[in-house]
Parts: C-alpha cells; sequence; structure tokens
C-alpha cells in the first residue's frame, strides 16, 4: 500500500502538490465510500488504493460495505443487469426485500459523514436513509440504454442523492440532480502496473510459457463475444501472412455457454498454430497481465462492447502502441494516430498492425506518447484530483 | 525592480465535469445544441479543449471540430469548425455565433452526414474550475520568472487562458500584473500577444519564460 508521497515519483510534476492543497482544503470533514464488496475490479479496484491515500493526505476516509442474503444478491444482479440493458424480470417481493436489506445495511453501517459516496447499484437505496451530509451515487457502468422497467424503479432512488457521477457523458442518464464526469484510473505502483525488473519479467513470462523470440501481439481482456478474441485471431492471420509474429490472448472466461464456445474456438485456433497461445487466468493475475503487457510489441483492445476498461491505459503507461476499438471508453483513452489507432474493423487492426511493423521507429514514439497520456489523464492521481474537487465543489 | 502592488499570486486548477442534457447526434442537432447550450459549456469545448489535450498537439483545435471529424466523417464540416480560434472573440457569445454561423452555413449548403449512434454523438459538458493557489508568490520580475517555470501547467491555462475568456481579463493576468504592479508596458503587450492557439500549455510557457529572460537581461535586473 502506498502513501500519497510515493507518487510524486509517477505523477506530472505539480500534481501532488495540488492534491495535497485540496486535501487542506476538507481537512476536518470526514468521507465515506459505500460498495457492494471490497474484491474484484470497478469501485473495489479504485478504492482499494484511493481510501488509504485520503487517509495518508489527512482526509478521514471509511470505506464500508452492504451484504444481504441470497435473495438480495440475487436481486441486485438482475437491476445491476436491466440497467445495463438486458431484459430481466423482477417480483415485488424481490425489489422490496432489496429495499428491506438496505434499510438494515444503513442501521448497522456509520454513514454519518459530510460526504457519502455510493457506489454502484447494491448500495444505492441506502439513499432512502439519509440523515446529515451530502449524498453522491457513483455509477461505474454505462446505463444509457437500461431496461424501462428497471429505470422506472431506479431513477426515482438517484434522484434523492445531491449528484451523480458517470464515467462518461454518454454514460448518463436524464436526471434531477446534476451528474457529473470522473474517468476511471490505473494505479502505477500496483502489481499490475508497477515496473517489472528484467528477471522478475523474464520469470513472470517463462511461467507463462510465453516466448520472446518474435514480435509478440498481446489483448488481455475477457474471453467473451464483446471483447472480440476471435477477430484479433483473425486480424493475427492476416498479419502472419507477411510477419513472423506471435499471438498472446490472455483472460478470464465468464460462466456461460457463449463464452465457454469462444473459448473452444480460442483453443481450436491455437492447436493449429504454435504461435497462438490462449491464457485463461483468474481475476488476481496481475503480475502476469503486467508481464505480458510489457513484454508486448503491440497491444489490441478490439472490443465491440461498451464500457470503461483500461487495458488501453494500462499499455500505454507500459510504453506500448495501442490498437482499439472504437468504443467510447477506448475513444476517450486512446489518441487516435498519437498513442496508437482506433479501429472499426478486423481488417483495419491488420492494416495498423502491418503498418506499425513495418515503420519499426513509430512503435516506441506512440509509446512514449501513450505513457505521457496515461500520465496525464489515467493515473490514480488525477483521480484523486477530481474527487478532491468534486468535494470542495459539493461540501465548500 | 519590485511590484508597486499587490505580489502576483501564482493559482493553478483542477476541472470538474459536467455532464448536460444536450446530445447532438446529427449536423442539424449539433446547430441547434450549440445555439441552445449555456456559455460554459461554448467554453469547455473550445478553449477547455487546450487543457485536456495539454502534452499535445492535436489536429484539432477543439471538440466540435473533432467529433465532425472523427465521428461523423465529415472532413469539409471539421476543416471549417478546426479553423476557429477561440481567442479572436472578445466573448463567448460571439465565439458561439461564429460556430452556429459556420454549422448552419454547412447545413444548407451540403449534404449532411449521416446520424450517428447515441454512444457516438456529441454530449454538451461544462465544467466548475477548483481553485488552488500554488505557493509561490512574486513581488519582483525575478520572482515571477522563478515561479512560472516551476509552476503547474494548470496555472498558465488559468492565467493566460481561463482569464481572458472566462473572466473578461482581455490581456491574461500575467500581462496584467506585469503592467499594473510593475510599470512594464512592453513586456505586457509582448506577453498579450502570444498565440495560444493550437499549441501547447507548455510551449506557451516556454514562449512566456523567454520574454521574461529577454527583459531581465535587458534591463539586468
Amino acid at each position: 500500500m502506498s502513501g500519497i508521497a510515493e507518487y510524486r515519483q509517477v505523477a506530472p510534476q505539480g500534481t501532488v502538490d495540488i492534491i495535497e492543497r485540496l486535501a487542506e482544503r476538507v481537512s476536518g470533514r470526514r468521507f465515506v465510500h459505500v460498495s457492494g464488496g471490497r474484491v474484484g475490479g470497478g469501485p473495489a479496484q479504485v478504492l482499494r488504493t484511493a481510501v488509504p491515500i485520503l487517509n495518508d493526505l489527512g482526509i478521514d476516509t471509511s470505506w464500508e460495505v452492504t451484504g444481504g442474503d441470497s435473495a438480495y444478491y440475487a436481486t441486485v444482479r438482475a437491476l445491476q443487469t436491466a440497467l445495463e440493458g438486458t431484459e430481466r424480470v423482477f417480483t415485488p417481493e424481490g425489489v422490496d426485500h432489496y429495499l428491506e436489506m438496505n434499510r438494515l445495511n444503513a442501521r448497522k453501517l456509520d454513514l454519518g459523514a459530510d460526504l457519502v459516496v455510493v457506489h454502484d447499484v447494491q448500495p444505492a437505496s441506502l439513499v432512502t436513509e439519509r440523515a446529515a451530509g451530502r449524498w453522491v451515487w457513483r455509477c461505474h457502468f454505462d446505463c444509457s440504454t437500461p431496461q424501462h422497467g428497471a429505470w422506472t424503479f431506479f431513477r426515482p432512488l438517484i434522484n434523492q442523492f445531491d449528484a451523480a457521477v458517470f464515467s462518461l457523458p454518454q454514460y448518463a442518464r436524464r436526471l434531477g440532480v446534476p451528474a457529473y464526469i470522473l474517468h476511471p484510473s490505473i494505479d502505477p505502483l500496483s502489481d499490475r502496473n508497477r515496473d517489472l525488473p528484467p528477471r522478475e519479467l523474464a520469470a513472470v513470462l517463462a511461467s507463462l510459457r510465453v516466448a520472446q523470440d518474435k514480435p509478440l501481439l498481446v489483448q488481455v481482456g475477457p474471453l467473451t463475444r464483446g471483447h472480440d478474441p476471435l477477430g484479433v485471431v483473425n486480424a493475427y492471420r492476416i498479419v502472419k501472412k507477411h510477419h513472423d509474429v506471435r499471438l498472446v490472448l490472455a483472460g478470464a472466461a465468464e460462466d456461460d455457454p457463449d463464452s465457454r464456445e469462444v473459448v473452444a474456438d480460442l483453443r481450436e485456433a491455437a492447436r493449429g498454430d504454435a504461435d497462438i497461445t490462449v491464457l485463461e487466468l483468474p481475476a488476481d493475475a496481475h503480475i502476469q497481465i503486467n508481464a505480458l503487457q510489457r513484454a508486448a510489441t503491440i497491444v489490441l483492445q478490439k472490443s465491440v462492447q461498451e464500457g470503461f476498461e483500461l487495458g488501453a491505459a494500462e499499455a500505454m503507461w507500459k510504453g506500448k502502441p495501442v490498437i482499439g476499438g472504437t468504443t467510447s471508453g477506448l475513444a476517450q483513452q486512446i489518441l487516435h494516430d498519437v498513442t496508437g489507432y482506433l479501429v472499426r474493423s478486423v481488417e483495419g487492426a491488420a492494416f495498423r498492425i502491418r503498418h506499425l511493423l513495418n515503420n519499426h521507429e513509430q512503435i516506441p514514439r506512440m509509446g512514449a506518447a501513450g505513457r505521457e497520456h496515461a500520465r496525464r489523464a489515467f493515473l490514480v492521481t488525477r483521480h484523486l484530483l477530481d474527487y478532491l474537487a468534486l468535494m470542495v465543489h459539493l461540501v465548500p | 525592480m519590485r511590484a508597486a502592488g499587490p505580489p502576483f499570486v501564482f493559482m493553478g486548477c483542477v476541472e470538474l465535469r459536467q455532464a448536460l442534457d444536450l446530445h447532438a447526434l446529427d449536423e442539424r442537432e449539433l446547430l441547434e445544441c450549440v445555439r441552445e447550450a449555456p456559455a460554459d459549456s461554448i467554453f469547455f469545448h473550445t478553449y477547455g479543449y487546450f487543457l485536456r489535450h495539454r502534452p499535445f498537439t492535436t489536429a484539432y483545435g477543439n471538440d466540435f471540430a473533432r467529433w465532425a471529424a472523427v465521428e461523423l466523417r465529415d472532413q469539409v464540416l471539421a476543416e471549417r469548425l478546426a479553423v476557429v480560434d477561440p481567442f479572436a472573440f472578445p466573448t463567448l457569445d460571439e465565439l458561439r455565433e461564429e460556430l452556429v454561423t459556420i454549422v448552419q452555413d454547412h447545413v444548407h449548403g451540403a449534404e449532411a452526414a449521416a446520424r450517428v449512434p447515441f454512444a457516438r454523438g456529441f454530449h454538451f459538458q461544462q465544467s466548475h474550475f477548483v481553485e488552488v493557489p500554488l505557493g509561490p508568490r512574486a513581488v519582483s520580475l525575478r520572482e515571477f520568472r522563478d515561479g512560472l517555470a516551476m509552476v503547474d501547467a494548470s496555472a498558465i491555462y488559468l492565467h493566460m487562458v481561463a482569464a481572458r475568456a472566462r473572466r473578461g481579463r482581455a490581456v491574461g493576468d500575467f500581462a496584467e500584473w506585469l503592467r499594473t504592479s510593475l510599470g512594464m508596458e512592453a513586456l505586457a503587450e509582448k506577453i498579450a500577444r502570444i498565440d495560444a492557439y493550437l499549441t501547447t500549455l507548455e510551449r506557451v510557457r516556454g514562449r512566456l519564460l523567454n520574454l521574461v529572460d529577454a527583459a531581465l537581461e535587458e534591463n539586468d535586473v
């Protein structure tokens, strides 16, 4: 766990000074974050880094977690999925149980603070029990096209907050409260992004059986159709006619028939080509992901599904050019023709890979631009600036 | 030479973005939204571009031009919007009128580009600046130079760009202080003429430092 002083070596010059000055302005205030759990990505990933740093800055910040029984979690999952745009069925009993469980949670948790930030769906209805202080709903997903019934239930809850925060303006819905925009971030000092000494890097790659004898194309991300790993294989096959390269696809499969079918197709492709490696990795394989991104010549993030995943920012931080799909989150991260390329097709991805391999001098140039872009726009230090600005704005 | 007036206090800023319920999915909707958007939103999508893209000089000078090029794939409209220099307009309403005229003429004169899906639309935003004193205070040109060299780049944006567009200080904070507190009219005039359009904040800082260094040498301060 790192204190704010350690971020001086990685943040843009002057950023930590501004963070410290903003922290002075909110000292003496109390802040609470509430999420649905302490593990996994999304809010938990951000809070694991941000809460200790905020306390290190002298800001009294705590992190509370809601819980419940299996029926509560089932309704939360259905509600989250429906708000993300997939049709789900709700029973009035299930919704009432969700509200009742959060009323119980509100009695157990210490929610007395100047600013309470509630993350995502699970703890959202705590707002019905709000007392003093300002309350903000932080939405980490795209809820621009929710199932109508789910939004009809959820919108009145959100309108009881003082403000909402989204990762992108196009992920927001029309609300009766102000909607602020904060992009997510990566922690440059975490196992997933910290520098790896050459010996450690080589050992991790050896453990994954990934050779470094040829230019390496890497895509990190869930092995699902939304992240288009099969499209990446097809782009690789076009490139392979002209360049002797390796391809590594690394990520977790999801527990559904469609994802299993994708993995089976990938395994089949890998069986016929020794230069394709498919790695099913657990969610906490951070050092392995770090090593793969650092070993890559070019990183691909060819998602076709909306979402603000940070694979591109992670790769740019490691000085790699990134070829990504044109989803809103990737378009926000990749500066086209500066830090990488945005592509709309398999052929477009292949064309850009060939272009970079044939003009090798552009690879370090784009990588260096990407690292500076990530430094300024996607490190946790920028996220802290945004959070502190929000605190100063809402709790002056 | 010491200041006759108050010291110069360098301020940095953090931009807190706010989404507005204004979305354009084609050129006609862009025209309507530019007409309706609050002045702060016009500021955000034009002058604010320099704060958000500060490490690089990019191909487009504002968010409208970038959207026309990247999402609508309308290069003609993108080129017409890209050459709009926000610093050439004394008020945000005059800047807005220029943008409206360009989009209107384009919509009337050409085949309109296709509509894009919501995720690729133009989503209007505005921002709130949270200002932060950065520490250095200057009472002489030498101290001003030292502060200028070390402050966060957001201070260059706040004092050179936002001060002109949002606070009506036509020459910016630096030139104003040099003129009123140090009586350095010639240096103030040169600084007021720095072209901050289509460059980076670090290059603006470099030009400022060159001018101040030359003045220090000339005055042997």
